[in-house]
């Protein structure tokens, strides 16, 4: 053991010496009365991510699944994408025909500057709230590692009807066991990235996308 | 020499941020504005309250437990591919982080805004070896490029406006032609540091929270270079205080609904990044964790200052705090401005220094800091009994005369009022009786302790036979 670890470890148990030896953590009273579960219905759940979404500027859709390859298409037309970034697991099928496709996979991943030069980038999610307007990234399929949802400048998101919950304790035991059993990392985006820093004026959009689009798919 | 007796005391500094009048329009601004909004983030939530006291009783059970935690933490981020260092002080930390990036033969680290990498001088120390550490949020960024100090912990170049910021960039980012819009600001940053992020070969970042069941640790932004530095660099190193922990991944859902809200003011904030320890083909490929005591155990010692460990660094009550508002920042002289600072500072760096001594008295007592803290840090009751343990200090080295000095029974009385965390109320009542010992004609003429030459250039109102809420938005008409 490192003399720093012992030394501090045996501070902290000194500076701890009326806690009883007997006293475990657990007997340290702790109640979980706030809400963990909402009341929504499923049909409010989704109407209320709508809205919060949307007050964060994002762009947001509400598409059947057989419009999505026509409302990517048109999303990627209107934001000039070509160059669009597509993560390991994308459904190739959704995939508008005119675009140039750069595909990311564990083998042969795209570099830093080959990000940078992309347009975009498009991906599912693991799961999103309501309650707070959030998308929640846990790498699996279809969403890719960290820096694709990051470097390019437009995030175009699909989001299942399905994938959305109503609190943000429902949002993070939703992907407990992502983190517990198989240690992945886990991303919250809630709206384009901003700043307030210069006279509190918020502008939308410094490091991360400056536009998120977020489409709404309903099955 | 004994130099930390340096340290201005807060009346000192005060005094000379008073006069200046763009600060305190700008401070002014800053509170009140997040300060309203924090409150409709925080109404619109029904379990407030009792996330609040979850929220405390988490933190309770962690520092109780802290060396338990701490172990169970090393384990955890060990068993996710991670390193662990553990540093009991300043000095220990710069150099393990000195030690790591110099292994890695780079000139230049990327950084993600960390209270506590300025608290142990981190860039000072890497600087000192060649290494230059660039700050990448925003107001740090200008705040580093103004050789300046931040003045507030959520928005650090508060003390700036717009064209002082445009001439700023104009020279030292090379941007001749350049607005003092915003947008065109934040732009401008933009492109300077997306080549740097993009060619880091070292990421280092603070660390919100680290969870000792899992090892993973959160970085809680706004801008993405959070995101930035915590997922393109080979290397990242994260400096984390050893209070941080949380002891499960589900007691994000408690602290993520508290920071956001409180801080920002807003529902979620942008960015949350959540790692554990590190994956193969995504982000940094090498973690360092590097846990810091800097002064903390002396924190943990004492039973009623201890819950000062249990701060989330929010900010909320600096933004309903009247001193501070009307101070700004720099006057407390030390990385942790507000009501906090005014309690952590004194118990990191002991109060032998006359000016961290000061600290303790730039309040007012009003428990504004208390009522909106979200872990429910009792900030008046730590103010009473660090004066306490001041006026106590003072009179072993004999600065206090005689037992009956108007400050020594003032201090012990409040001191007792405010010993009961349960019985606050009744606290804050016996505080508005302990104050009248200092009250004529309805003014606060001097206050006790050093803060009394503040007032004797500005008087201020009384804390008045009413809540905080009344008197504060009296004061507002
Ligand atoms: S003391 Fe409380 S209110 Fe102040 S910064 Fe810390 S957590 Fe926030």
């Amino acid at each position: 053991m490192s003399d720093s670890k012992s030394e501090m470890l045996s501070t902290i148990r000194k500076a701890l010496s009326e806690v009883p030896d007997s006293e475990s953590p657990g007997d340290v009273e702790l109640k979980r009365d706030y809400l963990q579960k909402g009341k929504l219905s499923q049909s409010e759940i989704v109407e209320l991510f709508a809205e919060r979404v949307g007050e964060y500027k994002a762009t947001v859709q509400r598409v059947k699944e057989s419009n999505l390859k026509k409302v990517i298409a048109e999303s990627c037309k209107r934001e000039n994408v070509t160059k669009l970034v597509i993560p390991e697991g994308f459904d190739k099928e959704l995939l508008p025909v005119d675009i140039d496709p750069l595909f990311d996979n564990l083998g042969s991943p795209l570099t830093h500057l080959v990000l940078d030069q992309s347009d975009g980038v498009i991906t599912t999610c693991a799961h999103a709230v309501a309650q707070t307007g959030t998308i929640i990234l846990d790498a699996g399929e279809g969403q890719g590692r960290r820096a694709l949802t990051l470097v390019p400048d437009y995030h175009l998101c699909i989001v299942r009807e399905d994938q959305i919950v109503e609190l943000i304790p429902e949002g993070f035991s939703a992907v407990e066991s992502s983190v517990t059993k198989e240690g992945r990392p886990i991303t919250f985006i809630s709206g384009p990235s901003a700043t307030s820093d210069i006279e509190l004026s918020r502008v939308e959009g410094v490091h991360g996308p400056r536009r998120l689009e977020v489409l709404i798919v309903k099955d | 020499m004994n130099k930390s007796k340096h340290t201005p005391t807060f009346e000192a500094s005060a005094k000379a941020y008073l006069s200046n009048t763009q600060l305190r329009k700008n401070i002014g601004h800053a509170t009140h504005t997040i300060r309203e909004k924090r409150k409709d983030a925080v109404d619109e939530m029904p379990d407030w309250e009792k996330l609040r006291e979850a929220g405390s009783q988490i933190k309770t059970r962690v520092m109780r437990h802290l060396d338990r935690y701490l172990l169970q933490l090393e384990e955890s981020v060990k068993k996710a591919g991670g390193h662990v260092h553990w540093a009991r002080d300043a000095k220990e930390a710069n150099q393990i982080i000195v030690d790591l990036v110099k292994q890695k033969q780079v000139e230049e680290v990327v950084k993600v805004k960390s209270i506590t990498t300025d608290e142990i001088k981190l860039n000072k120390a890497l600087a000192k070896e060649g290494i230059q550490a660039l700050e990448t949020d925003l107001a740090e960024l200008i705040v580093q490029l103004a050789e300046d100090e931040p003045s507030h912990i959520l928005v650090p170049a508060i003390h700036k406006n717009r064209a002082e910021i445009r001439e700023l960039f104009r020279k030292k980012l090379n941007q001749k032609e350049l607005s003092d819009r915003p947008e065109d600001l934040a732009e401008a940053a933009r492109l300077y540091l997306r080549k740097k992020f993009l060619n880091a070969k070292v990421g280092i970042s603070g660390a919100n929270f680290g969870v000792a069941e899992t090892g993973t640790v959160a970085v809680v932004e706004s801008e993405g270079n959070g995101r930035m530095c915590t997922t393109l660099p080979d290397t990242l190193i994260t400096v984390m205080g050893i209070e941080k922990i949380i002891p499960t991944w589900q007691d994000f859902e408690v602290f993520m609904q508290l920071l956001p809200r409180s801080s920002t003011a807003e529902r979620m904030n942008p960015y949350n990044s959540f790692w554990t320890g590190v994956t193969d083909g995504d982000g940094p490929q090498e973690f360092h964790l590097v846990l810091l005591d800097n002064g903390r155990t002396n924190v943990l010692k004492d039973e009623v200052g201890r819950q000062t460990l249990h701060c989330i660094r929010c900010s909320a009550c600096l933004n309903v705090c009247p001193v501070y508002e009307r101070t700004g920042g720099h006057a407390y002289n030390s990385v942790y401005p507000g009501p906090i600072g005014a309690i952590l500072t004194p118990q990191l760096k002991g109060i032998e220094d006359d000016g961290v001594a000061s600290l303790p008295y730039a309040s007012s007592l009003c428990g504004a800091c208390y009522e909106v803290c979200p872990v429910k840090i009792n900030i008046p009751e730590v103010l009473v009994h660090l004066r306490g343990k001041i006026v106590d200090e003072k009179k072993r080295n004999g600065g206090i005369k005689q037992k009956t000095d108007l400050e020594h029974i003032g201090m012990k009385m409040m001191a007792r009022a405010f010993q009961s965390r349960s019985r606050y109320e009744r606290g804050q009542k016996l505080a508005r009786t302990g104050q009248k010992l200092f009250t004529k004609d309805g003014t606060i003429s001097k206050l006790p302790g050093q803060l009394s030459g503040w007032t004797a250039m500005r008087d201020l109102k009384p804390i008045p036979d009413q809540t905080f809420r009344e008197w504060w938005r009296k004061r507002d008409e």
